[in-house]
């Protein structure tokens, strides 16, 4: 299920998973449009059914889903942050979150919706209160701060491959919380000016799109294929039950206990972005930190505190809702 | 350097197209051109982890954008609102046509070109006619993409048949890309029309033919096909890249053509029905068309199909053509 189907990430998101070969069923949703892009798709001579669902059919979109990928909401214009975002997307994602926990509450949650170091605790917040929730298997999309990273470098270097070349990215997904460890690609040789222009680049990559688009919207295409690559990784190991994919990804720590004991009672974070093994069940192992370089270290310790903040915004948003 | 272009980049079509086009190896620069946004959407593409460089050219700085370019596809224009057929976009589409084929004819006249814009039938000698003024036609190289005819033929006839496979069963679509005009040449397929009745077989061709009128119909107003309409289109312009870049041999599409791309092939066909361009089979080759297939076998009702497409088509062709020669 897309919810948020019809919109500028939607659309193209759509688009191709409606080229997947695991999904059997696309259903789109959305407050409008929903069925005129479900019978757009439709033609497209892949083997999946496309259905199209309004306001009124949230149940029906959701029920018996396997899978859904979030990108509804509303996108920045210039000068905002994410963290703006928050009052208007926040109301949103909750009301999905309880969609999803009435209609299909083993489903593997994928959020893009902004700001995501929030919006994922929400869903969580919302799953724990029907008791469904399941930490490996909620995530919030870090993906494009992965593929920017991969094709930025690129940029610089271009020796280095930006389609093979994975590059791990830890924190959260906004601005200073955006850690990309660079240090750790194979054979790179920046010199600190274009480590710290790189870094700056990427963690602003957001940014620099909203500029770029000068009031019409934020990153969708490039979204879009950050989403669906993603996603399609999800399908392939919970689906497909491919063994070994890795991709860097928001998660609440408990998906992995043992894996993230240390890191957890030493930084007191309940989500973060690393690298995850996806298994049949989600999450099958959290990747311990990578070696980080003094450099990155203290992006690190410049994310930490912001995602607290972040996080605790996104929890409580529900937890002192449910205590009025 | 492969160059590409699309001409309408900040489009409903224009931009998942362009997406689907960042993510091919074939093309080293991908340039986006339309009278708004384009910066924007090549900002947002840009970031995309293929080798590609993708630059964004606003309304004048069409000649820069379209300058040694490779391909050009373009889905530049309006799109159909409920009740309206492609034949009523032409007034508005027409002019958008000419001035794009006059940059091309400028600044790539040797490029490959795509045409997506309504109505094709009519766009399409439109495009040629102008590069005739300018000497640099050459009918190998002009394409006008029906492949969404063939794509929904595929996916509608799995629809009714489940044992076909949509993805592997191509279906030869002839004619050209609007309502009566298409022709799908479902008796060619193994197995298939044999086994339906008449209702289902004249529903199936009609779903063809109107497929886009369904899309039009459930958007409401808010626009025609676009993703899949881009699906067809990256499609079409890859599968042709692989040909004219990477050399492939043997790849075919259905596409509306000039048929002087294969003067000998289509000799009869043209002076038996008076035609200069119909969509056929085509086989591509490094200069483009390399071969038009000839009108395959039809069965009785395919030829009653044809036999009402041709005076449609004849009269689309003018159209298109005389909006450039009476000017």
């Amino acid at each position: 299920v897309v919810c948020g189907a019809a919109g500028g990430i939607g659309q193209p998101l759509s688009l191709l998973l409606k080229q997947s070969e695991h999904i059997t069923h696309l259903a789109l949703y959305d407050v409008v449009n929903a069925p005129g892009v479900a019978a757009d798709l439709s033609h497209i001579n892949t083997r999946s059914t496309v259905t199209g669902h309004g306001k009124e059919a949230m149940d029906e979109a959701l029920q018996g889903a396997h899978t859904v990928v979030i990108p509804a909401g509303v996108p920045r214009k210039p000068g905002m942050t994410r963290d703006d975002l928050f009052k208007i997307n926040a109301g949103i994602i909750r009301d999905l979150s309880e969609g999803i926990a009435r209609n299909c509450p083993g489903a593997f949650v994928l959020v893009i919706s902004n700001p995501v170091n929030s919006t994922v605790p929400i869903v969580a917040e919302v799953l724990k209160q029907h008791g469904a929730f399941d930490p490996r298997r909620v995530f919030g999309i870090s993906t494009l701060d992965v593929v920017r990273s991969s094709r930025f470098v690129y940029e610089l270097d271009n020796s280095i491959d930006p389609k093979s070349t994975r590059v791990t990215v830890i924190g959260g997904h906004s601005g200073v919380t955006i850690v990309p460890v660079l240090s750790q690609i194979p054979k790179q040789k920046f010199t600190k000016d274009q480590l710290d222009l790189l870094t700056h680049r990427i963690q602003y990559g957001g940014d620099e799109v909203v500029k770029a688009k000068d009031g019409a919207g934020s990153a969708t295409l490039s979204m879009a294929y950050a989403g669906a690559r993603f996603t399609s990784a999800v399908l392939e190991a919970t689906v497909a039950g491919k063994a070994g994919l890795v991709e860097s990804t928001y998660v609440n720590l408990h998906a992995d206990e043992e894996g993230t004991a240390a890191f957890r009672s030493k930084t007191h974070l309940e989500y973060f972005a690393q690298d995850v093994e996806f298994g049949r069940e989600g999450v099958s192992k959290i990747r311990p930190l990578p070696e980080l370089s003094a450099y990155e270290q203290t992006l690190l310790d410049a994310a930490i505190p912001e995602l607290k903040v972040n996080i605790a915004k996104g929890t409580a948003f529900i937890t002192d809702a449910s205590k009025i | 350097m492969v160059k590409v272009v699309v001409c309408g980049a900040a489009g409903g079509i224009g931009q998942p197209l362009s997406l689907l086009l960042k993510q091919s190896d074939l093309i080293t620069d991908l340039a986006l051109y339309d009278v708004v946004n384009a910066p924007g959407v090549a900002a947002d593409l840009s970031h995309i982890n293929t080798k590609s460089k993708v630059t964004g050219h606003g309304k004048d700085d069409m000649d820069a954008a379209l300058k040694d370019a490779h391909t050009v596809v373009i889905p530049a224009g309006v799109p159909r609102k409920p009740g309206m057929t492609r034949d009523d976009l032409f007034k508005i589409n027409a002019g958008i046509i000419a001035t794009l084929a006059e940059g091309v004819a400028k600044n790539c006249p040797g490029a490959f070109v795509l045409v997506i814009s309504n109505p094709v039938n009519s766009t399409v000698p439109i495009v040629a006619e102008v590069l005739k003024k300018h000497g640099v036609f050459n009918p190998k190289k002009v394409f006008g993409i029906s492949t969404l005819d063939v794509v929904r033929s595929s996916r509608f006839v799995s629809e009714v048949n489940p044992s076909v496979d949509p993805k592997t069963t191509r279906v030869t679509v002839v004619g050209g890309h609007s309502g009566v005009t298409i022709v799908p040449i479902l008796s060619k397929i193994p197995d298939f029309v044999e086994g339906l009745s008449k209702e289902q077989l004249d529903a199936l061709t009609h779903r063809i033919q109107y497929g886009g009128d369904e899309v039009v119909k459930a958007k409401d107003g808010a626009g025609s096909a676009t993703l899949s309409m881009a699906y067809a289109g990256a499609r079409f312009a890859l599968t042709l890249l692989e040909a004219t870049v990477a050399e492939k041999t043997g790849l075919i599409e259905s596409s509306y053509v000039n048929l002087d791309a294969d003067v000998e092939s289509t000799a009869s066909f043209k002076a038996k029905h008076g035609l200069d361009y119909f969509a056929l089979d085509v086989e591509f080759g490094k200069e483009g068309v390399k071969h038009i297939l000839p009108l395959p076998q039809v069965s009785a009702y395919e030829q009653t199909l044809l036999d009402a497409a041709y005076p449609e088509l004849k009269a689309n062709i003018t159209k298109g053509a005389s909006f450039v020669t009476s000017a």
